[in-house]
């Protein structure tokens, strides 16, 4: 029995590859990781017109065989059979974009070169022909020595036509690799092939050229930015109020009917106070993260994100960073993670290493339970005027905060640890695009379904672990429980080093546990104030009424800016490991980052004070 | 008229003439000469960033790309007729 074929889909960057290759596959699709790097291998079964099962490799888009970033060296060590953990394929799939042959063609020729059974997808032929291009596609594929078909991938067209195509192509022999040509000459035969194929005038797409002339026009592209930025961060609170309130009631009723199925006891306390009120306390913020991550994608799926680095980058440079750095970013305000993996695009190391070190000072979507909690406890619900909320305008300036200790922090490192040559910014600006429904849906059903393993799992798991720590050993009477408990005893310990920045023992025992993930601060306290409350009625009532009563605000203000800088989540430290191949910068990371927080929550906490606030 | 492709004006077609690949740098050659510059290509200043007009956005054949002013003072370019 012999394996099934494989084939490898490849293409530049924005040349449609993915959208292609979902309507391959559909949603029979694996997602994994190369061995060694971070890069995703995404992979999916297809069915042929005859039923023949093939099995289809998307490689990330790379504009020559000559790799300038991770992402295009795997694709070149694919297609030349040495990428470890990959066998070679059996036939290949390029895909060009029709509006943009003159690039397209060098990498598509490169990649012929090498001798496989090939199929040329035209992709965005509707696109070329909107804008008056005609593609001699008989001309191109004997040129190119393979069949071409012409593909429309968000609208379905000629995708059994590639299948066809396919069928034939991987039962087909592998021809001997051509000798390497050199790559202006590549270069030259492109674009002479793209000239003799194309007919039509119009150079740049005249959609992307009228929206460019607002959205890049030096006096109205700032002002949309801004406005852009600050639409997003609204949404984020205003269209969540409402799905939060339902989260919040499904989860009344949870209590309430666990309550009533429990006998009283240990085990009821557990899960109705400890399991769904604490993770409880962090899935009710899922809505919001969902909104943020929905403006990113959409961003990015638009083509403004490119123009939004575009815009920046001068800001960037005066923190010795690039536009290139303005993308991983703003992902990191929906996490880090997704924002350390997108520096893989930065080339320069230097700069990218300084991006991943503050990637960290980007108010994530994990610190939204934790400001919010606090906020809401200790800051009064009033307005300051202009209908501007006090409690938002707080949660604005912890934003605020967090991009300028970033910018800082950047400034620092790259005047001294990180120290390199001057920066460049080259990068394509992809032409617009309508978003399409399926891929953004697809892109946030991930990034919910990842978000409530993470509660499912180790934040479930953490509170269940600090539930038992508080618990045992039964503190006899006249002891306080949080403190004669095994974990009030390492929060004591913790306490020493952190009372001189204004933290009590409730923030010293949640400290611990939310380096597992930040949103378990809030589900520590909430575990804490359970298991100390006299009463049943007390052990229920909401965490942040327990806070408002307990904490002086140098305090509560005090554990905000230690949340701004305070790098709480090894997930994070564990991803900047693995990008950075090693210790010394994480620890660095670690280092750094915990004594800013511990100074500038002492500051708060000091200035505060002698406020008399 | 021959000019670097830094003092183009916006919308004046041009093509590169010649390029100081050697001032460059390895990754920026490389990233350039990957974006499809090369003697003999269409090129076109569209836009600049705002503060100082930097970056700028130029037409490169048929792609859009942003390129620092920096970067672009190495591209010499020959502005054509329309």
């Amino acid at each position: 029995m012999t394996a099934i074929p494989m084939v490898a889909v490849v293409g530049n960057p924005n040349a449609g590859k993915s959208a292609l290759f979902n309507m391959l596959t559909g949603a029979r699709q694996k997602v994994g990781n190369y061995p060694g790097v971070t890069v995703e291998r995404k992979s999916g079964r297809m069915a042929l017109g005859d039923g023949r099962p093939v099995e289809l490799v998307d490689l990330p888009g790379a504009y020559s065989l000559d790799a300038s970033s991770p992402d295009e060296a795997v694709t070149r060590d694919v297609v030349l059979g040495r990428q470890e953990g990959e066998r070679l394929p059996d036939a290949l799939l390029i895909v060009l974009d029709a509006t943009n042959l003159d690039n397209h063609l060098r990498f598509a020729l490169q990649v012929i070169g090498l001798g496989f059974p090939t199929v040329v997808a035209l992709n965005m032929v509707d696109l070329a022909r909107r804008d008056g291009l005609t593609i001699d596609k008989e001309r191109l594929a004997a040129e190119l020595g393979a069949p071409v078909i012409e593909t429309v991938a968000v609208r379905r067209r000629g995708i059994d036509e590639v299948k066809d195509a396919l069928g034939l192509a991987v039962v087909a022999e592998r021809q001997a690799a051509r000798p390497e040509e050199d790559f202006t000459g590549v270069q030259r035969r492109a674009r002479a092939i793209a000239s003799a194929a194309t007919t039509g005038q119009t150079l740049t797409r005249r959609s992307t050229v009228a929206i460019d002339k607002v959205v890049l026009n030096p006096v109205l592209g700032p002002i949309l930015f801004i406005a852009l930025m600050f639409l997003m961060f609204q949404a984020v609170f205003a269209w969540s109020e409402a799905p939060m309130g339902w989260i919040e009631s499904g989860q009344e009723w949870l209590g309430q009917a666990s309550a009533n199925a429990i006998p009283e006891g240990f085990f009821r306390d557990l899960v109705v106070q400890g399991l769904i009120a604490g993770v409880g306390a962090v899935v009710v913020f899922l809505p919001q993260i969902l909104i943020l991550f929905l403006f990113i994608l959409l961003l990015e799926a638009t083509g403004y994100m490119v123009r939004a680095a575009f815009l920046m980058d001068k800001l960037m440079a005066k923190a010795g960073l690039s536009g290139h750095a303005f993308i991983p970013l703003l992902s990191s305000f929906a996490c880090a993670i997704p924002g350390i993996m997108a520096t893989r695009t930065i080339e320069d190391p230097k700069q990218r290493l300084t991006t991943i070190l503050i990637a960290p000072l980007m108010t994530c979507s994990a610190r939204l339970p934790v400001y919010g909690v606090i906020i809401g406890a200790v800051i009064p619900a009033r307005t300051v005027g202009l209908g501007i909320g006090l409690q938002g305008l707080v949660m604005f300036g912890l934003y605020i905060l967090g991009i300028v200790g970033a910018l800082l922090a950047g400034l620092i490192l790259r005047n001294t640890v990180t120290k390199g040559a001057s920066q460049s910014f080259i990068m394509e600006m992809p032409k617009y695009q309508a978003p399409h429904l399926r891929p953004i849906l697809i892109g946030l059903w991930q990034r919910a379904w990842a978000f409530l393993k993470r509660a499912g799992g180790i934040i479930m798991a953490v509170t269940i672990a600090l539930w038992l720590l508080s618990s045992y050993p039964v503190a006899p009477e006249g002891q306080k429980q949080t403190e004669y408990s095994i974990a009030g005893r390492i929060a004591s310990g913790i306490e020493v080093v952190v009372r001189p920045i204004g933290f009590n023992h409730d923030i010293a025992l949640a400290l611990l546990p939310s380096m597992a993930a930040r949103e378990v601060a809030v589900t520590s306290l909430q575990t804490v104030y359970a298991i100390d409350a006299e009463d049943e009625d007390a052990a229920a009532s909401a965490v942040g009424d327990q806070i408002a009563a307990r904490w002086s605000l140098p305090t509560a203000l005090a554990f905000l800016i230690w949340f701004v800088f305070a790098p709480q989540c090894l997930s994070t430290i564990a991803v900047a490991r693995r990008e950075t191949n090693g210790w010394k910068w994480p620890l660095f990371m670690l280092g750094y980052l915990f004594a800013l927080a511990y100074v500038a929550a002492g500051a708060t906490y000091w200035i505060a004070t002698a406020a008399g606030l | 008229m021959r000019v670097t492709l830094d003092q183009l004006p916006y919308h004046k077609p041009a093509i590169v003439a010649a390029i100081d690949w050697e001032s460059l740098g390895e990754t920026d050659a490389k990233r350039l000469r990957n974006l499809g510059f090369d003697e003999g290509v269409g090129v076109e200043a569209l836009h600049g960033a705002p503060f100082g007009r930097d970056p700028l956005a130029v037409r490169i054949g048929r792609m859009q790309v942003a390129i620092r002013r920096a970067q672009a003072r190495t591209i010499m370019v020959e502005a054509t007729a329309r």
